[in-house]
Parts: structure tokens; C-alpha cells; sequence
């Protein structure tokens, strides 16, 4: 089901003065209001899986968790302000025709977004620890690039939270483990983040390519719709099983016990090195916050939680 | 299960009731600090200087806000953050600075489990990311400490106001709810 809207051109010429497409002024508004969809609302899907999540719980311990988490979700919707102190840094993906200047409008919308909303300040830099107060720094916001002979731009938040964040893991498998050692290895992360990432958790699983690739993989199938099915039907049925396998672990909402510990397994993957198979896993919490905007050249710019086919 | 209320700074006997298991929410007075806090607390209290605030009987809140000033502060967002991260710090911390409750999310070593038992301190989880729950049960700063450090790690002095239900899920008994549930999950993660 896609939920967006439509709206009209925000204080831009059709043309800009350049020639070019997308004025800067559209890009920054577009940021400012990914962001603070994001931070202020679950997607649906997410919502829907936390609920179904709530009525299959029997004990009192996990209900009483997951009904705290629902009325936060309810309360930051309503006041508009972000669901999780934690807003994370703000990971961007983006699809098609971009330039420098499409990437510094990013930059300064994070920036507005951070004191409009307002955003926790996150980031630092990682020797000094200095804040600079605007969550921009060095190679900041993290931009994942694809470009594309579309006319239109797609452009993704993915809000990350330390919490999550610092239990991703990266292994290097011996083509002979197989499947079976990528299946292992995910059960070993989830087992050893345990309590620490907010479960329930969506476990973002990136497989092949480079060690690079693989953890960039692993944070984009993080975009993806909850239930969706990877188009790889060994993949796709790897998902399934690991999902019921780590809801079977009964590490349960925020640890303390209960049959929810993980809401999806989404997994994506690149070819790779015959002598390689990485595996890279991404945790995301129960705040598995995402936006979607699709700017057109005309200025006119969709919106969604869900994302576009 | 009914919800005790618990009141913050609080006396060692009160804090040694508390049971792993139980339901509470606080009201009283809350200090919050993390990473850089517990390091500049401990840089001062080894240096035999004193603290800007009183951490004796109080309760230790791991948390890093989202502030607004609009004339004076305000909590926008104060959900817990992951306690396990203080665990190199909060052994020593607990021991030389007394605090009678721990508030985070996630739980905490052993190591530090055994200097809550030694002192008389409860650690009481929250859960993570229910960070506008959190903001409305915190109505007023009372105080911020070492702004230096950062809007998330600086030291907010604040008043707090039911904020619950907590689960006590570890006591000064030695008993923690996460190292039991954890302690399940790899038993039965070997069998997967």
C-alpha cells in the first residue's frame, strides 16, 4: 500500500536561474521534512508489525514493554517531535541525476532539520569527540550514491541510533560454509547484541560483494517494506526461516524475555569474489525509522514511509 | 502487577527492598550522565575534588536528551541509552559516589551487578527509545552540569515526576533479569 501526497512546488521557480533541475531550496525543504517524518512517525508497517507483535504476547513482562513503545510512538506523532532521543545520523540514499550542489543542499537541510525539529546533535568528531552542534563533520551525513538515467531523483532517510548501530558485524565466510554459515552468523550477531539494540529488532543482512559492499548492503535492505521477500528464492526463504528462528530465542522486547526479538530479516546481495563470501549484518531497533521523497523536474516531490516500487 | 512509587535521592534500606521483578515509577529528583560524564566524575572523585552535585542516595539516569531552550530548558526527548557501554565505568563509579538507582536500558555486567550489591543500589530499565514517555514525566530542569560536553552528555539536573512503570530488573540481591533471560537465549540459540 503506498501513502504519500503530493504537494506543490516549494518556494522555487520551475526553472532555476542555472537551467538546472531540482533548486537547491527544494532539496533542503525535502530533507527537513524526511527527517522529521521520520523521526516523528514509525512507518505503518512497522506500527502494524509492533502491534501484532503486542497481541501475541501473553506474559505481562513483554506486554508491558511493547505498550510503552506504542504509546510513545502515539505521543511523538501527536506533539510532532522525534519518538526516540537517539535520532541517530541520518543515513541518505539517493537515486539518480546528482551533482555537488544536490549534496550540499543535503547537508544544509540536515542542518536546519537539526535545529528545527530539533535533532539531537550526534555527531562528533572521532578523535577529539568535539560536537560541532549541527550534525554535519567530516564526510557527514553518510550519502549512498547510485546514479541513474531517470528524470526523476529518489532520494531515502534511514535515521541510524548508536544503540543498533554499534552491534553491525562484518565476517568474511569461507565459500564452503555456504548459506548454513551465513544463517549461523546472523543468529551469533543477534545472540551477542542481545538487549543492547532495543529488539524488537529488523536485521538487515547484506551478502557478497566486497566487505565494503556487504555492510552497505546490509544497511539498505534496511529500506525495505517489512513481509517483503527477497527476490532470490533461497534468500527468500533464508528470511522466513531466521525470522521465526530468532523469535524463538525468547530474548523478547528490550531483552527481557518474550517470543518477539526481531520483526523482519531482509536480506541483499551483491556477486562476489570467488574466493569470498561476505556477510555483513545491520541491526535496526524497534524504531525502524525510514522516508522516501521522489522529486520530479517540475518540483513537484511524493512522499512515503513505505517507499516506491 | 501493581506499580510501587519510589521517591529520588533515597536511603540505602529502601533501595535494598527493591526486588528484581518488581514494577515501580519515580518521582523526586534525577541526574543524568554517560559516557563523558562518568569519565569527568571520575576523573574529580579520584583527584579527591569535589563534584558540582550530589551523587549520594541519588538516582543515576543513562540518558542523553533532546533539549529545547525556549528562555529556560526543556526535555523534548529523554528515552534511556545503552547502559552496558558504562559498564567499564560504573563498577568504580557506583563505589566511590554511592548512588542508590540506576536507570537505563539493557542491563549491566556482572562486575557492575556486584558493586550494586556491595553498595546498595538498584538498576531500573526503561525501555529504550520511549523517549517522549520520558519527556513528560521530566517537567523541569533544576540544573545543567559541564554544558561543555555536549547537549547528550552533559549532566541535567532535573526533576522527574512518575516515571514509569520501571521494571527493577536488577537488585542489590545480585539478581539481574537480563543475565537470566540472556543466559536462556545461548542455551537455546546452540540448538538452532
Amino acid at each position: 500500500m503506498k501513502r504519500y501526497v503530493t504537494r506543490p512546488r516549494i518556494n522555487s521557480p520551475r526553472v532555476n536561474p542555472d537551467g538546472k533541475m531540482y533548486p537547491s531550496s527544494l532539496i533542503e525543504e525535502t530533507v527537513v521534512r524526511l527527517l522529521r517524518d521520520s523521526e516523528c512517525r514509525l512507518p505503518p508497517d512497522v506500527h502494524a508489525a509492533l502491534r501484532r507483535a503486542l497481541d501475541r504476547e501473553t506474559e505481562e513482562m513483554p506486554r508491558s514493554q511493547l505498550m510503552l513503545v506504542l504509546s510513545n510512538v502515539d505521543r511523538a506523532k501527536e506533539l510532532s517531535v522525534p519518538m526516540c532521543q537517539d535520532t541517530g545520523l541520518p543515513v541518505f540514499f539517493l537515486r539518480g541525476r546528482c551533482d555537488g550542489r544536490i549534496l550540499e543542499s543535503i547537508r544544509k537541510g540536515v542542518a536546519r532539520a537539526t535545529e528545527e525539529i530539533p535533532l539531537r546533535p550526534n555527531t562528533v568528531d572521532p578523535v577529539s569527540r568535539e560536537n560541532l552542534g549541527s550534525n554535519l563533520g567530516e564526510g557527514m551525513p553518510p550519502m549512498h550514491l547510485e546514479p541513474a538515467d531517470q528524470d526523476h531523483l529518489d532520494l531515502a532517510v534511514l535515521p541510524k541510533g548508536a544503540g543498533s548501530e554499534n552491534w553491525s558485524a562484518l565476517r568474511m565466510l569461507n565459500p564452503s560454509e555456504g548459506m548454513e554459515g551465513v544463517r549461523r552468523f546472523v543468529i551469533e550477531c543477534v545472540v551477542n547484541a542481545g538487549s543492547r539494540p532495543c529488539p524488537p529488532t529488523v536485521v538487515g543482512v547484506g551478502i557478497g560483494g566486497t566487505a565494503d559492499m556487504a555492510c552497505a548492503l546490509a544497511k539498505k535492505a534496511l529500506l525495505r517494506r517489512l513481509g517483503s521477500r527477497s527476490g532470490d528464492t533461497v534468500l527468500a526463504e533464508l528470511e522466513s526461516r531466521l525470522l521465526s528462528e530468532i523469535n524463538s530465542l525468547g530474548l523478547g522486547p528490550m531483552g527481557l524475555g518474550g517470543s518477539t526479538t526481531c520483526l523482519d530479516v531482509l536480506m541483499e546481495k551483491a556477486h562476489c569474489h570467488t574466493a569470498s563470501l561476505p556477510v555483513a549484518v545491520s541491526l535496526n531497533c524497534w524504531a525502524a525509522r525510514r522516508a522516501f521523497a521522489r522529486i520530479y523536474p517540475d518540483g513537484r516531490v511524493r512522499f512515503s514511509q513505505g517507499g516506491f516500487d | 502487577m501493581s506499580v510501587r512509587k519510589l521517591n529520588s535521592p533515597m536511603g540505602e534500606a529502601e533501595a535494598r527492598s527493591l526486588k528484581a521483578g518488581e514494577l515501580v515509577s519515580l518521582s523526586g529528583e534525577l541526574l543524568t550522565a554517560r559516557d563523558e560524564a562518568h569519565l569527568r566524575i571520575l576523573e574529580l572523585v579520584r583527584s579527591g575534588r569535589e563534584l558540582p552535585f550530589r551523587l549520594e542516595g541519588a538516582a543515576v539516569y543513562h540518558c542523553g536528551p533532546i533539549m529545547r531552550r525556549d528562555g529556560e530548558w526543556k526535555v523534548v526527548a529523554a528515552g534511556p541509552t545503552t547502559s552496558a557501554r558504562l559498564d567499564r565505568l560504573a563498577p568504580e563509579l557506583i563505589r566511590r559516589c554511592r548512588p542508590r538507582l540506576i536507570i537505563g536500558k539493557g542491563g549491566m555486567s556482572t562486575q557492575t551487578l556486584e558493586a550494586m550489591q556491595e553498595v546498595g543500589c538498584a538498576y531500573l530499565a526503561f525501555p529504550g527509545g520511549a523517549a517522549v514517555l520520558a519527556a513528560e514525566a521530566l517537567p523541569e530542569v533544576l540544573e545543567v552540569h559541564w554544558e561543555d560536553l555536549g547537549m547528550p552528555e552533559a549532566v541535567w539536573h532535573l526533576r522527574v515526576e512518575n516515571l514509569g512503570p520501571l521494571v527493577v530488573a536488577m537488585d542489590s540481591h545480585g539478581r539481574s533479569l537480563f543475565k537470566e533471560v540472556e543466559d536462556a537465549v545461548r542455551k537455546r540459540s546452540i540448538l538452532l
